[in-house]
């Protein structure tokens, strides 16, 4: 990681907007632009646009590119079709988890585009180069942008911007839109629990395509990294280094279901299903906090005779229940809902209880 | 500029203290209100504990944070300011005046050469910009 934090297309039109920069994954990138609350119910009542330039892409293409995927991710990357996404994960030879990503497919079989965590860019392009099994593997990173557009009103701003339909793009499906000479791909795909797509512009267009939705669209508003955690949070959505990490499973993660063992081998695939077949131990799960106080990253979770079981992941203020709420590892004994449990913050034991999740559900 | 009012004590960690005989009222500054942001929860001790000059004594948590509330001077809690257990919002309103969290009877008037004056103050919140 260089030591200066790198700038997005869109910085200058961020200060401009009074973002609050803050250095995230080597980026200086906007935590919120006024009231972090009233971002998150923006974007759950209306439509946000979040700045996600920092994303990485990488490029997988030849006629090795599907032998290469199969092999380096978890899920079944036969299945695309062009215009088809996936979300997935990097396997480790220990099971665990290098990366979650999403897979866009442009050509069956011989060309994919990955999206990675900024924060785990370098990592994965060295373990896809380390590990390739004949693919040619570009990091496309620097050339591409990304514009993440999210709320019940986002379909009709894109509509409105690009003046094409977007409606009838299924969940999880994307397409191509030229733009004065760009090609930009338009994926019905997001991390905030609302509708609405990522759009990947070329990186010298990003900033003029963040303009556009403003002028065109009044009820666009810009929303900043503190909200896209909330939202994300209320879904139970995973974000590496909490939920995920080099060290844990899939399987302990809920995250089983991006697992295809059927498809054949792929790395890391005996110790991660031998993990499996041992039976979890622990288990991440939703946990309402009923008593005061807000659970941090890191705070420990009790049982109600006081053994230690479990570690917080997330936690926040949920600004959609007003409640807050937490993300935790609870050993078995203590993970389904209905258990009560205790969170230590600070001196204190505060009494929570696991739940359903996604915490958040739309009316 | 946040205001900085001249006739109190302040920490490095963003506290004010006003000082009357051995009567400390502690608070989060107006700088500290708008870094923090909508404050949600304030974790605060009962009246009778002991409190340890530079040591928590509770926390004040926003959406996104929390944040430990260090204590100006060692003493003994005598009131908390309970408007905070059902609205936070005071705070944030007023951090420097209604919005203060508790008062200490201090152990000793010695441990006010440790705190910084509003110029001093002034100045580090300054270099944080």
């Amino acid at each position: 990681m260089t030591s200066e934090p790198l700038k997005t297309p869109i910085y200058d039109s961020h200060i401009a907007q009074g973002g609050k920069m803050v250095p995230f994954a080597g980026w200086e990138m906007p935590v919120q632009y006024g009231n972090l609350r009233d971002e998150h119910n923006h974007v759950r009542t209306k439509v946000g646009l979040f700045d996600v330039s920092h994303m990485g892409e990488i490029r997988v293409r030849g006629r090795e590119a599907l032998k290469t995927l199969q092999w380096l991710t978890t899920n079944d990357v036969a299945k695309l079709e062009a215009g088809q996404a996936q979300y997935s994960l990097f396997p480790n030879e220990k099971g665990g988890v290098v990366d979650d990503l999403i897979v866009y497919c442009l050509e069956p079989g011989q060309d994919y585009l990955l999206c990675v965590n900024a924060s785990n860019k370098d990592k994965d392009f060295k373990f896809l180069t380390e590990n390739n099994r004949g693919a040619i593997i570009e990091d496309e990173s620097a050339q591409w942008g990304q514009i993440a557009i999210q709320g019940p009103e986002a379909i009709a701003a894109i509509e409105t911007v690009t003046g094409t339909s977007f409606a009838d793009c299924p969940s999880f499906e994307f397409r191509t839109w030229e733009w004065q000479g760009h090609t930009c791909y338009i994926a019905r795909t997001g991390y905030t629990g609302e509708d609405g797509a990522e759009i990947f512009v070329p990186w010298e267009a990003t900033n003029e395509l963040w303009q556009l939705f403003f002028e065109k669209c009044p009820d666009a508003r810009p929303i900043g990294l503190g909200a896209r955690d909330t939202l994300r949070t209320e879904m139970k959505y995973p974000l590496y280094g909490q939920e995920i990490s080099d060290s844990s499973f899939p399987h302990e993660a809920g995250l089983g279901w991006v697992v295809k063992p059927a498809k054949g081998d792929f790395l890391g695939k005996a110790e991660m299903m031998a993990a499996k077949e041992a039976g979890v131990s622990k288990k991440l799960v939703g946990l309402m906090i009923t008593g005061k106080g807000i659970a941090r990253p890191g705070y420990p979770v009790f049982s109600v005779d006081s053994v230690e079981i479990g570690v917080v992941t997330s936690g926040t203020l949920s600004p959609s229940l007003n409640q807050a709420i937490a993300v935790a590892y609870v050993a078995s004994g203590a993970n389904s809902v209905g258990d009560k449990v205790l969170v230590q913050m600070r001196n204190k034991m505060i009494e929570a209880e696991v739940v359903k999740t996604p915490f958040y559900k739309k009316a | 500029m946040a205001y900085v009012p001249e006739e109190y004590y302040y920490t490095k960690d963003h506290e004010w203290a006003q000082v009357d005989e051995n009567v400390v009222t502690v608070g989060i500054t107006e700088y500290a209100q708008q870094q923090l942001g909508e404050v949600v929860y304030v974790d605060l001790p009962e009246e009778g504990q002991k409190v340890t000059q530079d040591e928590s004594f509770g926390a004040v948590e926003s959406v996104k944070a929390a944040s430990d509330l260090i204590a100006p001077v060692s003493g003994t809690v005598i009131e908390v300011n309970t408007s905070h257990t059902d609205d936070t919002g005071l705070i944030n309103d007023d951090p420097m005046n209604d919005g203060w969290l508790i008062r200490i009877e201090m152990d000793t008037e010695k441990e006010l050469a440790a705190l910084l004056k509003a110029p001093e103050y002034k100045k580090i919140i300054e270099a944080q910009k």
